[in-house]
């Protein structure tokens, strides 16, 4: 058993293409990829959405016009 | 170089490693850049010679033992003896080690090496800042680059090491041999360092110790990503015929390889370590919160987690593996911190020896079954195998040692700065210095500009 396919390297390199592990489950890779990439922007929006909700309370008037000043 | 086609191998791949030695020296400037900007004002001098110094110090003990050490020791002590043959050709005194035409290749080799030494010697420096010694971590710096981590280059990432021949191990970008020795190390001198002052409350609660220039962290840290780049080029062996492996391969095809010897490709390497890359920073963003710095770092962990097996992993298990292993990271340096009240001043540790064992192990898994060498006889790559290799590079060889001689420092009362000078600054001398050369100065000026307008 080798998740690469080849349990040695007694071959001739010109007949040897891809050497990843689990080949075959490309697809399922791109589903379980592409789920994270969605996933992440998902938990990066709600995060966002509660830190700016939370911030917009928090300015303290001086703070904030000290702020503006300093550019 | 007899012949056309040989000359230009042996030139390109003596071109091809210089340039990776310079990209490297990137990975330095990093460090240094991320040392200073962690720490607090009063330190600076200090921090940056405490690390600049290591530049030479372990040059020239990886000139005069380290380069010996990789080719003598791959199988002693525990499978034979010293391998006179191949070593005798690096010992200082040989005409290798020279100005020599016969020989184009085993200066640049030698340095592409020693700027790995220089590496695991930065991270230990990272971690230790504002409150150890330059004379101590000078010592550290000497046997972490010059001796322990290249003994474990000669048993787990020389083609004929031991651990390859009998266990399968496999690190191909060194998340064994270069981040978990060093965050071992790391982890073995600040438990007997101790805190800086003020890192822990009275009740035992960590507190931050804020850097003092975020953006000087932010440049220090992509300079490390791209050195670290140099650095994958650096672990491969550009262009080799199957009859100068000499191993099992048929055939004629040219390849590039990995250090053992068996095929890769830059492309391969390309693509894993941007994926590995990506999913670091991702995963590092979410399971901190946004922190800024733990992002960066984490783009780096991610990496390091991925990089045992970078060489054969497909781009989204690079992903993957990187993400998985930068959470864990994350999580075990804050229970360690709280656990145990350690000091870590840069996370290092964390990023690097944490993230280097885990994927030292999740590599075991992932390639499980595939040849860890070109050679016949040799173990496959396995779990068993993976996680031993992953004991003796974190433990063994890294935290053992660190801790021994860090005890060792500290009975001898050598190892830490005395409280009052870590609270006055390392700076202050040459701050007060500094400023009376100043007012020196100033007062000397007006003083002339006086007498003139008189």
């Amino acid at each position: 058993m080798s998740t690469i396919g080849y349990k040695d390297w007694a071959v001739d390199l010109a007949e040897v293409g891809a050497i990843y592990p689990f080949q075959g489950w490309e697809v399922a890779m791109t589903v379980v990829g592409v789920l994270f990439w969605l996933g992440w922007h998902r938990i990066q929006f709600v995060r966002e959405n509660e830190h700016l909700e939370k911030a917009r309370k928090m300015g303290d008037p001086e703070k904030v016009k000290s702020a503006l000043e300093r550019y | 170089m007899d012949g056309n086609l040989n000359a230009l191998t042996t030139v390109f791949t003596e071109f091809y490693y210089w340039v990776t030695v310079v990209f490297m020296f990137l990975i330095h400037v990093g460090f240094c850049m991320y040392e200073v900007g962690a720490s607090r004002r009063r330190n600076h001098m200090h921090t940056l010679m405490k690390n600049i110094m290591i530049i030479p110090l372990v040059t020239v003990t990886f000139f005069f033992f380290g380069w010996w050490i990789y080719w003598a020791f791959p199988m002693f002590p525990f499978f034979g003896g010293l391998d006179h043959e191949a070593a005798s050709a690096n010992l200082p005194w040989s005409e290798n080690m020279a100005t020599n035409l016969g020989d184009r290749i085993t200066g640049v080799f030698w340095a592409a090496f020693l700027l790995f030494s220089w590496t695991a010697a930065s991270i230990v420096s990272g971690s230790v800042i504002e409150r150890i010694r330059s004379s101590a971590l000078w010592v550290h710096a000497v046997l972490i680059g010059s001796v322990f981590w290249i003994i474990d280059a000669a048993w787990g990432w020389h083609y004929g090491g031991w651990m390859v021949q009998y266990l399968g191990y496999h690190d191909a970008y060194a998340s064994g041999v270069i981040h978990a020795i060093a965050g071992g190390y790391a982890l073995g001198v600040i438990m007997v360092l101790g805190p800086r002052i003020g890192k822990f409350a009275e009740d035992g609660t960590p507190r931050d110790i804020p850097p003092h220039n975020p953006w000087l962290l932010t440049i220090g840290i992509f300079l490390i990503y791209t050195g670290f780049w140099g650095f994958y080029a650096a672990c491969n062996v550009p262009a080799i015929s199957p009859e100068a492996i000499g191993g099992q391969i048929t055939g004629e095809t040219w390849t590039a390889t990995n250090i053992y010897l068996a095929p890769t490709s830059l492309s391969a390497i390309t693509f894993n370590f941007l994926m590995s890359l990506s999913g670091g920073l991702m995963a590092a963003y979410v399971v901190s919160k946004g922190d800024a710095f733990w992002t960066f770092s984490g783009g780096l962990a991610g990496v390091i987690t991925a990089s045992a097996g970078n060489d054969l992993y497909h781009p989204i298990q690079a992903m993957i593996i990187a993400a998985i292993g930068v959470v864990l990271v994350y999580k075990l340096h804050y229970w360690v911190e709280r656990k145990f009240k350690l000091d870590d001043a840069v996370g290092a540790v964390a990023v690097h020896g944490y993230a280097g064992f885990i994927g030292l192990v999740i590599s075991g898994f992932v390639l499980w079954g595939a040849p860890s060498s070109p050679y016949e006889g040799y173990a496959a790559i396995n779990p068993v195998g993976q996680f031993i290799g992953a004991i003796i590079m974190f433990f063994v060889l890294g935290f053992l040692p660190g801790y021994t001689v860090a005890r060792m420092q500290s009975a001898a009362g050598v190892l830490r700065i005395p409280e009052e000078v870590e609270l006055q600054g390392l700076d202050y001398a040459e701050h007060h210095a500094y400023e009376d050369a100043k007012a020196d100065i100033i007062a000397a000026d007006k003083a002339a500009l006086q007498a003139k307008s008189t």
